[in-house]
């Protein structure tokens, strides 16, 4: 077994996976390893979900386990809860973040409350896997991450991979968990071949069992000069920003939060620590969100920390338009990361 | 009716469904163009449904459609340079480049989108008819959604208010057999959709989609008694899509054998075999009509592609404009003060 803190860390049996491929890997090694596993959402059997979430399972595992269901994302993610009650893992698929309208009852109220609600007597281990992200066209229904707000609510983990190491590992935690982990994939990390090329999409992923702890953020790449703090595709921008400005001899340190909740604020707190300057990067819309969580993690431990004012690359409070033009302006696009490196260094 | 009128009727209907055809056609080519992007619903193979449904409705009435919406809303007469504008991302499209294929929005036209949420213009589409019905407006709102939709807590729940409250609403289920990938009879139990619309305490009727005749006949029907009564009424249409559900979908999950038995009754010649058959038109009539109306048609949609081409987009300053219905500016917000 590996468990890893850094997706860097050194695997002693390695293969090369897609994203996509090493979420389902981990879902197939867990399926094997506990009958108790199943997985259930529209279009994962025949179809191997649209985005390769569950390529090749149905012929592995049988419709028994791997289970397609109509359109009832209510009832669907409500079954998930009573099996899980009774002692089932499973894992079910909202096809797309977006969709979490139609069924948020059973995903707040019922998923999040239960294991509070019965004083502890009941638990709910379920894991709710759903794609996020924009970049495509898909417009304003189909494109949005939505994390924070399910942060927001009590009673559920939420991670976020950006690598195919992170998704297998995550995956991992996110079955054997005890509590409802909701898992949230962004279409542009998944490395498929459809969608546009994104080589950070592609990566080492220990062979066999493979943990990554829930809560616990990665440094993406050290640094001694400014700290981003991301997440899932923005982590990629990120690194590919702070690679070109490390030519100019600027240091950014990217830190990989790959859980929401638990937050890792000793991570960020640490990196300010050494940085003294902080930019958050985070594709969730930008008030009352994430991003802001982040710079009270600091503010509430100490603003003196901070060099220069805290810059925020989120998507202004504005549904994601369908035009191309318009989408990237929203987007956190590796641009606009960089201009906000720059303010925050006055460079 | 007299020769002429049946003339007149069923080679309108072709038209329009040619001309939906074409047009979809149109956008595949464009789709590999990447001139339209993102999700890509086409209805070819189901255009007697939009033709004979929405082409039945008068200018008062309503629509609420989903994400496979062209051909409604060019059915509704939604202007086709609007609609290319719109999937070519332009501020002149109909929902000024925001929404896309699968949010086009007409007001003028009653044509309230295009809905991804599969169900979610549902509920919208009674509350436009308890509008209508406080108003006292003859107005009947249609709501078009799939077999799919049928499944989800917003269609049973919309369909018993529309019934209880006696209110103005035809819903149109396409009934094309599949929602994505998953088969009817692997996301209903029972499959008879009318049927099981009737328990709401609903007139309805299952009608051959494949036959735009059949679809306009049930939907003049249908209208004449919904404003009448007052009532809602449903209607199955059986159909089929003969594309895959979106231009991202492999369609692994079909017969090729079964796609091309339902070919067979393609409307469009099915149609034109009919203006045969009842001695409207000889073969060679019907011939030399369709190459008139299909470079009719295509000159439409090259005008329609020429004028989206050239239209300009939407600049990112006007990006907060419409988020609600106050000015914003969207520059300041991405450029500049809380937020970078
Ligand atoms: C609430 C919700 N769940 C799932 C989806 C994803 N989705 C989009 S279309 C579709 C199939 C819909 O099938 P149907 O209602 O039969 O309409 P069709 O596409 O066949 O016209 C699905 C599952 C969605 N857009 N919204
Ligand atoms: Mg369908």
């Amino acid at each position: 077994m590996t468990i890893t803190d850094t997706p860097t860390a050194p695997a002693p049996h390695a293969s090369r996976l897609t994203t996509s491929k090493a979420m389902v890997e981990a879902i197939a090694q867990e399926m094997e390893r506990d009958p108790s596993v199943v997985y259930l959402g529209e279009d994962v059997g025949a179809y191997g979900g649209i985005f390769s979430s569950t390529t090749d399972l149905l012929a592995r595992f049988g419709p028994e386990r791997v289970i397609d269901t109509p359109i009832s994302e209510t009832a669907f993610i409500g079954l998930g809860i009573g099996a899980a009650v009774e002692g089932m893992r499973p894992i079910v698929e909202l096809m797309f973040a977006d969709f979490m309208g139609v069924c948020l009852d059973q995903i707040y109220n019922h998923m999040a409350k239960i294991h509070f609600e019965s004083g502890g007597k009941v638990r709910v281990p379920m894991v709710l896997t759903t794609a996020v992200g924009g970049g495509y066209s898909d417009g304003a229904q189909h494109s949005q991450c939505l994390w924070g707000t399910f942060a927001h609510l009590p009673g559920m983990k939420v991670v976020v991979p950006s690598n195919p190491a992170d998704a297998k590992g995550l995956m991992t935690s996110a079955i054997r968990d005890d509590n409802p982990v909701v898992y949230m994939f962004h279409k542009g990390v998944m490395g498929l071949a459809w969608m546009a090329k994104n080589a950070r999409s592609v990566g080492d992923v220990p062979d066999g069992e493979h943990l990554v702890p829930i809560g616990k953020a990665a440094v993406a790449r050290p640094g001694t000069d400014v700290t981003v703090v991301t997440l899932s595709l923005s982590v990629h921008h990120a690194l590919d920003v702070a690679e070109k400005l490390s030519g100019e001899g600027v240091e950014v340190e990217v830190i990989d939060l790959r859980s929401l909740v638990p937050l890792d604020r000793e991570a960020i707190l640490t990196s300010v620590a050494k940085t003294g300057h902080l930019v958050v990067v985070d594709e969730d819309y930008l008030s009352f969100g994430l991003s802001g969580e982040v710079v009270a993690t600091v503010t509430d431990h100490d603003p003196t920390m901070l060099k220069a004012p805290v810059h925020r690359v989120a998507v202004p409070d504005v549904p994601i338009p369908y035009a191309h033009g318009l989408e990237y302006a929203v987007l956190p696009r590796p641009e606009r990361i960089e201009a906000a490196i720059r303010r925050s260094l006055a460079l | 009716m007299t020769r002429e009128l049946f003339l007149e009727l069923f080679t309108g209907l072709l038209r329009e469904m040619i001309r939906i055809r074409r047009f979809e056609e149109k956008c595949v080519e464009l789709y590999s163009a990447t001139k339209i992007r993102g999700f890509l619903h086409l209805c070819i193979g189901e255009e007697a449904v939009a033709v004979g449904v929405v082409g039945a409705l008068s200018e008062d009435d309503a629509v609420v459609s989903t994400y496979r919406e062209h051909g409604h809303a060019l059915a509704r007469g939604v202007p086709m340079p609007s609609i290319m504008a719109e999937m070519f991302g332009k501020a002149t499209g109909c929902s000024g480049g925001r929404g896309g294929s699968m949010h086009l929005f007409d007001a003028s036209r009653r044509f309230y989108g295009g809905n991804a949420i599969v169900a979610g213009g549902m509920p919208v589409a009674v509350g436009l008819a308890l509008a209508d019905h406080l108003s006292d407006d003859r107005a009947v709102t249609v709501c078009l959604f799939g077999d799919g939709a049928f499944a989800e807590g917003e269609f049973h729940e919309s369909a018993n208010l529309a019934a209880l409250w006696n209110l103005p609403v035809l819903f149109c289920c396409e009934n094309n057999r599949y929602a994505m990938g998953t088969a009817l009879a692997r996301e209903h139990a029972s499959t008879d959709l009318a049927m099981r619309a009737a328990a709401y305490g609903m007139v309805a009727w299952t009608v051959d989609g494949m036959d735009v005749i059949a679809v306009r006949e049930a939907t003049d029907r249908a209208l004449e008694y919904v404003r009448d009564s007052g009532k809602p009424c449903f209607l199955e249409l059986r159909t089929y899509r003969f594309r895959a559900h979106s231009m991202y979908d492999p369609d692994r999950y079909r017969d090729k054998s079964e796609i091309a038995t339902w070919k067979k009754s393609d409307p469009i010649p099915a149609l034109e075999a009919k203006l045969v058959s009842d001695g409207l038109m000889t073969p060679a009539e019907v011939e030399r009509w369709r190459a008139g109306v299909e470079a009719e048609v295509d000159a439409e949609i090259a005008a329609a592609v020429e004028s989206a081409d050239a239209a300009p987009l939407e600049p990112v300053e006007d990006l907060l404009r419409h988020v609600t219905t106050e000015a914003a500016d969207g520059v300041a917000l991405l450029a500049g003060g809380r937020s970078t």
